[in-house]
């Protein structure tokens, strides 16, 4: 693998995990989200390396275009950032980070141990994931998950707008008879 | 690049993830640390959907990427309805459940 | 011949009927009695008693015809691998004896009771407890007759239970009068403990003979017993020397004596037919059924002998020094239990159910006319009572009596009749029955001979104390000056007891013996009674000494007033004190076993059960709580720590996933 491609791709590691960090430390719930922006942007990159244009087009324009931005208008409606101190919970800090270490331990040790897939990703051509592929296998083979993915939508939205619905009462007409 | 560099990449994606579901009190950015985890997986799937060559791992992205913008919907009109009664999105005030 | 044959065979099957029909009776009583009133009631439980009487009156004739009796199966009892045990009916002529003593006398005690308790229920003020009454009295009956029907071990430990029981329950009929509201409740209780140490002895024989016999059954054991004695001599002897103990306790013999004179707290016809006729005779009973048991075991007898004789002469003793009218009869009965288990001991079973009989007649007559007597005292009080507030003066004290035979006539008259033949005067029952007994003591024992007539003197000389005390003199109190003669509901019954006391001699006259030729079909007569002309005269003249002694002691100077001391009193000082305190026997037992038995039951129920049995039970709670306590804390109810214990379990799982697949 040429050098330029080690660095471009070390590069994009970095950002990817120094955008994580700082969403994860920083007091300020706006800022966090602009870092998770940059996350998810990063990580459409990664997928075009990997030979998926269409969900790295999907990841910005479902995930950074619409999730982050709901996420930033309910954090300006709720006046969020401004959340005061940080507190944690007793001894949570602690036990939480070395919870954390085991675990990338043991993904580890299962990647060492337990793993028969090794060995770089192979050469993909460009039709690979291109949406013409994607949109053939989708509605052939995966057309019933479609159908209730698209259900699943539906009675999200309608969740989400009896969720926030407040409690009035409706006046109601009745349309009068005339005989 | 090897298949490592990719699933290394993801496994700490998810524990920065983890961390932060655990470890922030605003709700809000709890979310936020959920749908990191989600993209950690995302990555995963696309990764080894590349490398056998079946885009089984695309389309499974795709799915998870819908339901994930509906619970992100859901599980923000939550914290809006919420927001109404505790006029406070402070996790820790949420201790109803204090046995 | 057919006919009579057939005829004396289904007569056998009647058996049953003994003990159904006071069972009956109880049914009957106990639905039926509160609308029937107390004649009725009293008519259904007599009628229920004497129908077992003519029943086994029946028997008796059937046996006279066919000797050798029969044994009627009712059930299968208990039928275990190769040993059967069933519920049978034995008819031979040792058994109707029994019945026919238990259901005669038992029927002219529910007479007398029917008159007695109609009194009795209103002096004590609960007329509605004139029903239980006889429900128990017929339970009694009952469960007397399943005793002497047994034709098993068990099945006679089962009526040996239910006496017992009926013991209990009559005792204490007023269980919340008595000393400071507990004592006949406490009588009561101490009749059950005393008697169950008696039947712990029991049931040990029973275990034994079980165990080496491999049977209950009367027939089978017996016929093994010659067998069993040469295999293992030391066998027998254990069994007979528990049966034994069984025996103290229920016909009251020492050590178990003790709980035969606080029963006195029950109506009198408790006492008459319980404590006087028929329960403890059943130990009586009991030793001679097994009879060849004893003769295989000859130091047993012996010991059995001195018991009875021991028994006789110190129970004597107290009878003595007692005031109480009841106590006297009490200890009277305690001593002359102890004639009948000596000759059982002497081998003289004959004579033992002789006197038996005889006892059953003259005790009970006795202790219903005392019944008839304190009936009268209690009128009196009553009567005396209307001119001043009365001060209670105990009816049954004999020092507050005198003269009563101006009063009660009859009862001085039946009294007399049964006082004459317990001491042993001819030509009254006791005579005959007392001198086979001195017989066959003078043919086998001379110590015991010597101990026995010296109990027969005794006898005399109380008997005659108690009747010159109560009958004759001047009335001491008001009580006595004012006593009323009882009903003829009362004095009925008396007078045919008394007959029977009189003519009760003839069972087993000297060169007749009808009683010895009838039970020889049952029993094996070692010793025919042979009457030693001697020997009765000699009996005879001991007792005349001692009733003339007591004339010269309490005849001539009457008592002056119910607080004079007993004239005794003043010649034999100590001697008579400890005579009334029945030589502290009860308080012996209390310090030597009643006390630290409490102790130790306080002992196990304070530090052992409250300390650490629920030290560890309450332990285990307390500990659960603190646990609980802590596991509580895991419940913070942010939701922060419920992710990271998910976090934490999912660690685990990768670890499981890690190391087992």
């Amino acid at each position: 693998m040429p050098v330029i491609g080690t660095i471009f791709y070390v590069f994009l590691g970095i950002v990817a995990i120094g955008s994580a960090l700082g969403m994860l430390i920083n007091r300020n719930a706006i800022y966090a989200a602009l870092f998770l922006v940059l996350n998810f942007a990063t990580i459409a990159v990664l997928y075009l390396a990997l030979g998926a244009p269409f969900i790295a087009l999907t990841q910005i324009i479902v995930y950074a275009g619409a999730i982050m931005v709901l996420f930033l208008f309910v954090i300006t409606l709720l006046g969020a950032e401004k959340l005061p101190g940080y507190e944690p919970i007793k001894g949570h800090r602690l036990v939480a980070i070395g919870m954390a270490l085991v675990f990338l331990v043991e993904l580890a040790l299962f990647y060492f141990v337990r793993n028969q897939t090794t060995g770089p990703i192979p050469f993909l051509s460009a039709e690979f994931g291109s949406p013409k592929n994607i949109g053939v296998v989708m509605f052939t083979e995966y057309l019933l998950p479609f159908e209730v993915v698209a259900f699943i939508l539906l009675s999200a939205t309608v969740g989400a707008i009896m969720l926030t619905k407040p409690d009035r009462k409706v006046p109601v007409n009745l349309p009068q008879q005339q005989d | 690049m090897p298949l490592s560099y990719f699933l290394g990449l993801s496994a700490i994606m998810f524990t920065i993830g983890v961390l932060g579901v655990i470890l922030r009190r605003n709700a809000l950015v709890i979310f936020m640390s959920l749908e990191l985890m989600f993209n950690a997986a995302n990555l995963v799937f696309v990764t080894y959907a590349s490398y056998y060559q079946v885009l089984t791992g695309q389309i499974f992205v795709f799915f998870i990427m819908a339901v994930a913008a509906a619970e992100v919907a859901v599980g923000l009109a939550l914290m809006v309805a919420i927001f109404r009664t505790k006029h406070s999105i402070d996790i820790d005030q949420m201790s109803s459940l204090k046995g | 011949m057919l006919l009579q044959e057939t005829v004396m065979n289904s007569t056998f099957q009647l058996v049953p009927l003994v003990v159904l029909l006071p069972l009956l009776g109880i049914l009957l009583n106990w639905l039926f009695g509160k609308r029937l009133g107390e004649k009725g009631i009293g008519s259904i439980a007599s009628l229920a008693a004497g129908g077992s009487f003519v029943i086994s009156v029946l028997l008796a004739l059937a046996l006279l015809q066919n000797h050798e009796g029969a044994r009627v199966p009712l059930f299968t009892w208990i039928s275990i691998g190769t040993f059967d045990l069933s519920w049978a009916f034995r008819v031979d002529t040792l058994a109707v004896t029994m019945m026919l003593v238990v259901s005669g006398v038992g029927t002219l005690i529910h007479i007398y009771s029917i008159g007695y308790m109609h009194e009795d229920v209103r002096h004590q003020g609960d007329p509605d407890r004139f029903r239980r009454f006889f429900i128990f009295l017929n339970l009694f009956i009952a469960a007397m007759m399943i005793l002497v029907s047994a034709d098993n071990f068990l099945v006679l430990f089962v009526g040996w239970e239910g006496v017992g029981l009926c013991s209990y329950l009559l005792i204490g009929f007023w269980f919340e009068k008595g000393e400071g509201g507990l004592g006949n409740a406490k009588a009561a209780k101490k009749a059950f403990t005393v008697n169950r140490i008696g039947d712990f002895g029991l049931l040990i024989a029973i275990f034994l003979i079980f165990w080496n016999f491999g049977t209950l059954n009367f027939g089978e054991v017996f016929a093994m017993v010659p067998a069993v004695a040469e295999g293992q001599p030391g066998l027998l002897m254990a069994i007979t020397l528990f049966m034994l103990l069984g025996v103290t306790g229920k016909s009251a013999q020492i050590p178990l004596y003790v709980w035969l004179p606080d029963a006195m707290a029950g109506p009198t016809p408790v006492s008459a037919l319980i404590h006087a006729a028929t329960m403890v005779t059943a130990g009586v009973y009991l030793m001679v059924r097994s009879q060849v048991m004893y003769m295989a075991a000859p130091a047993a007898q012996e010991v059995v002998a001195w018991v009875g004789a021991l028994t006789a002469l110190f129970a004597g003793f107290i009878a003595l020094g007692q005031f109480d009218i009841k106590k006297v009869l009490a200890y009277s009965t305690i001593s002359q239990l102890g004639f009948m288990v000596a000759a059982v001991g002497l081998g003289a079973e004959v004579a033992a159910m002789f006197h038996l009989t005889t006892h059953a007649f003259f005790k009970a007559l006795l202790f219903l006319s005392a019944g008839s007597v304190i009936l009268g005292m209690e009128h009196g009080l009553e009567a005396g009572n209307h001119g001043h507030s009365g001060h209670h003066d105990d009816p049954q004290d004999m020092r507050n009596m005198g003269a009563i035979r101006k009063k009660m006539p009859v009862t001085f008259v039946v009294y007399l009749i049964g006082a004459l033949a317990l001491a042993g005067i001819a030509p009254f029952a006791g005579f005959f029955s007392k001198d086979e007994i001195l017989v066959a003591a003078n043919q086998g024992n001379m110590a015991i001979f010597i101990v026995l007539v010296a109990a027969a003197f005794l006898t005399a000389f109380y008997m005659g104390r108690q009747v010159l005390m109560v009958f004759f003199g001047d009335a001491r109190t008001d009580a006595a000056k004012h006593a009323k003669e009882s009903s003829l509901l009362v004095t009925m019954p008396l007078m045919i007891l008394a007959l029977l006391s009189v003519l009760g001699g003839a069972l087993n006259l000297p060169g007749m013996h009808t009683l010895e030729h009838w039970l020889e079909e049952t029993l094996i007569i070692t010793h025919p009674a042979e009457f030693i002309v001697p020997i009765a005269v000699g009996s005879l003249v001991v007792a005349l000494v001692a009733l003339l002694l007591a004339y010269l002691v309490y005849g001539r100077k009457p008592l002056a007033n119910a607080k004079a001391a007993d004239p005794l009193a003043k010649r034999l000082g100590v001697i008579f004190r400890w005579m009334n305190q029945k030589f502290m026997v009860d308080e012996l037992y209390q310090a030597v076993v009643i006390g630290p038995y409490h102790k130790l039951a306080d002992f196990f129920a304070n530090p052992v059960d409250l300390g650490v049995i629920d030290g560890v039970v309450n332990g285990l709670g307390s500990l659960t709580t603190s646990f609980a306590g802590m596991l509580r804390k895991l419940q913070t109810g942010f939701a922060r720590t419920y992710a990271l214990s998910i976090f934490a379990g999912l660690i685990l799982i990768l670890v499981y996933i890690l190391t087992r697949i």
